[in-house]
């Protein structure tokens, strides 16, 4: 794929101020595809429960969730393969009831690619134009302009059973956007793939989203997958959408212990809370044997139970007390793991706790070598735990 | 190449010595001189050559391949359109009844179908006038009843094993249900309806007892005429078009066959 996108954005003109936030943030955006109190039912079972959401223009918007979530309930009757039970949904404005899936501007690339095998390269490409009926000339003019974008120009020919995953997902996705829907829905795009693969297919999907600003809705469940992606990222669970935000704010600040639990590795204190101000909280916790200071108010009631999260990545650990009179707590080292990059230690606290804590190997041989049944304290600042209500 | 025990090769020589043996003695004795069936008399072609130069024969093999062929076609499309439902209609009220009376055909004894056919008919002749008198046409009716049930398993099990994303996929890509059925459905399930059509075929071809009742005269098929001449004692004649028979069909399977093969190749490898 060409780097054309980035250099274009550098060069662009200077935003203006208000433009620049994203749509999601400005008030009075128009959405362009709003989802209404959406609810699906399959017999007894609600698959997808009142969902509402508005994605914007030119969103690359993941919903990620387990299986069985809901996430691709909602893609399917996006797609229109499913109807809702009750709710609406408006793509750029127009109610999409009753629309038949080939009258829908969307078009998806499907889990399983569902190329059709009796085809070929080309012909798979070019099956939704003719249906257009698009005329020869450009039907011809516009596959190959789309088989040059994912780098297949030369296998036009082969049909797909004749093509390795990458090269199918990358026909998949060229018959997909081919007929320029207006949104591309993705059913776990790059699930297929293997890792080396799959981190090199992303960025090319981030890069074909933005040349052709078409709408992107991803569905995964790949929690790594749905960071580098998307802008936006919608939390499912139970066919309830969780949470909706951009990737850095799901991980720094879950609003659940359900979205801190799925999205990464956490570590989670239970506690009372004993001191509630406007600018912090103190939180008595057996589990952390002591107080647990956060800098950030809540809104709870006295003496309610909460959690206290904290990634694994921004506690330090070492055999000298710091010296901190906040959130630095004993325990000793049970386990050590090297990855090369970083070391995961397990920590056990007094409270017989298990806390996570990562480590980067900034160099080679580090002067205070950590070794099991060590004494360690652990710390952290102020600003880095979350404390959790619900 | 693996090595076979001697009990594997052994068990898989007494199979085809009993699936073949029979067979192989028509064929030598379609070649036999003599006159008398069951006595060698050295080598001829002789018998073939009476064979075409018997027109009751010639005449009741034609109709019989006329027939053969019509029905299969018939059912073909209807055993289709039956399976098709079957496996895309989605649940409904009564689904069960329906595939198991469709399927039915399968597994009721021949002598009820023709006999209830036949009483069929003849109601019909005597309510409507249609189909006056029986002959060919009431065949080809009888023959494609049972044949579709044939051709309708073969087809929903194949749209069973077939990937329902591509038809979604279709419909995503704008194709109508309609268009999506010719363009992608039936060349995925083509292959099933290419052997459910050989099937049907040799079936037609094979059936005496559906075809004794609902035939009328002057209009036996070739196993009916076969039959009636064993009755009189087995001529050479009857070897020799067995032989050819045999021929024919071995080769139409040699060739479903390899139709399968590069399909299986074709579709097989995508997993």
């Amino acid at each position: 794929m060409t780097s054309s996108p980035m250099i274009n954005q550098q060069d662009g003109a200077e935003p203006v101020a208000n433009t620049s936030l994203p749509l999601w943030k400005q008030d009075g955006a128009e959405p362009f595809l709003r989802i209404e109190n959406v609810t699906k039912k399959f017999g007894e079972f609600t698959a997808v429960d009142n969902i509402s959401l508005d994605i914007y223009k030119n969103e690359l918007f993941c919903l990620l969730g387990g299986s069985g979530s809901g996430k691709s309930t909602l893609l399917r009757m996006l797609a229109g393969f499913e109807a809702p039970t009750s709710g609406r949904i408006l793509i750029d404005g127009v109610d999409m009831a009753g629309i038949q899936p080939w009258k829908r501007p969307v078009n998806m690339m499907f889990q399983s690619y569902a190329l059709f095998p009796h085809l070929s390269v080309e012909e798979n490409v070019a099956f939704g134009l003719k249906r257009e009926g698009v005329a020869r000339s450009e039907v011809k003019q516009r596959v190959a302009q789309m088989l040059d974008m994912v780098q297949l120009g030369h296998l036009g020919k082969r049909k797909p059973h004749q093509l390795s995953g990458g090269q199918r997902q990358r026909v998949a996705l060229a018959r997909s956007l081919v007929k320029r829907p207006k949104l591309l829905l993705l059913d776990e795009p790059l699930g297929a793939l293997d890792k080396k693969l799959r981190e090199e297919t992303q960025f090319e999907l981030i890069n074909i989203q933005e040349e052709l600003g078409v709408t992107f809705v991803v569905v995964t469940h790949d929690q790594e997958e749905a960071m580098t992606l998307a802008t936006r990222i919608g939390v499912m669970n139970h066919g309830v959408i969780v949470q909706t935000a951009e990737p850095h704010d799901v991980y720094e600040y879950p609003n659940s212990r359900f979205v801190a639990e799925f999205i990464g590795s956490v570590n989670l204190f239970e506690g009372k809370v004993v001191e509630d101000e406007p600018d912090f909280v103190r939180i008595k916790s057996k589990e952390a044997g002591g107080h647990l200071y956060v800098n950030h108010g809540i809104s709870c009631a006295p003496n309610q139970k909460v959690h206290v999260a904290l990634r694994p990545e921004k506690i330090r650990i070492g055999k000298t007390n710091p010296g901190q009179k906040e959130n630095c707590i004993k325990g000793i080292v049970e386990e050590i793991a090297y990855m090369g990059s970083l070391s995961v230690f397990r920590v056990r606290l007094e409270s017989g706790k298990e806390v996570r804590v990562t480590q980067p190997n900034f160099a080679r041989d580090m002067g205070e070598r950590l070794t099991w049944n060590d004494e360690v304290f652990l710390s952290w600042d102020v600003d880095s735990s979350v404390v959790l209500t619900a | 190449m693996k090595r076979r025990s001697l009990f594997l090769n052994t068990t898989a020589a007494m199979g085809f010595i009993f699936l073949y043996a029979p067979m192989i003695a028509l064929i030598v004795y379609s070649f036999n001189k003599s006159k008398l069936v069951t006595v060698w008399g050295g080598w001829s072609l002789k018998w073939y050559g009476e064979l075409f130069r018997n027109e009751q024969i010639i005449d009741a093999a034609l109709l019989s391949l006329k027939i053969a062929f019509i029905s299969a076609s018939v059912a073909v499309v209807m055993g289709t359109m039956a399976g098709y439902v079957l496996s895309r209609f989605g649940p409904f009220r009564g689904k069960m009844i329906l595939s198991g009376w469709i399927t039915a055909p399968l597994v009721m004894p021949e002598v009820i179908t023709g006999l209830s056919l036949l009483l069929l008919f003849v109601a019909m002749e005597g309510m409507f006038g249609w189909p006056s008198g029986r002959g060919t046409g009431t065949i080809i009716i009888a023959h494609v009843t049972f044949c579709m049930a044939y051709v309708a398993v073969i087809v929903q099990s194949r749209l069973s094993q077939l990937d329902e994303t591509l038809e979604e996929a279709a419909m995503d890509l704008g194709a109508k249900p309609s268009s999506l059925f010719f363009l992608v459905t039936l060349p995925m399930i083509a292959p099933a309806i290419i052997s459910g059509w050989l099937l049907s075929f040799t079936l037609s071809l094979d059936d005496l007892v559906i075809a004794s009742f609902v035939s009328g005269p002057g209009n036996s098929t070739l196993p009916m005429v076969i039959f009636s001449k064993v009755r009189l004692g087995v001529s050479p004649e009857v070897n020799a078009l067995a032989t050819l028979m045999i021929l024919v069909v071995a080769i139409g399977v040699v060739a479903a066959m390899f139709q399968m093969r590069r399909q299986a190749k074709l579709l097989g490898s995508q997993e």
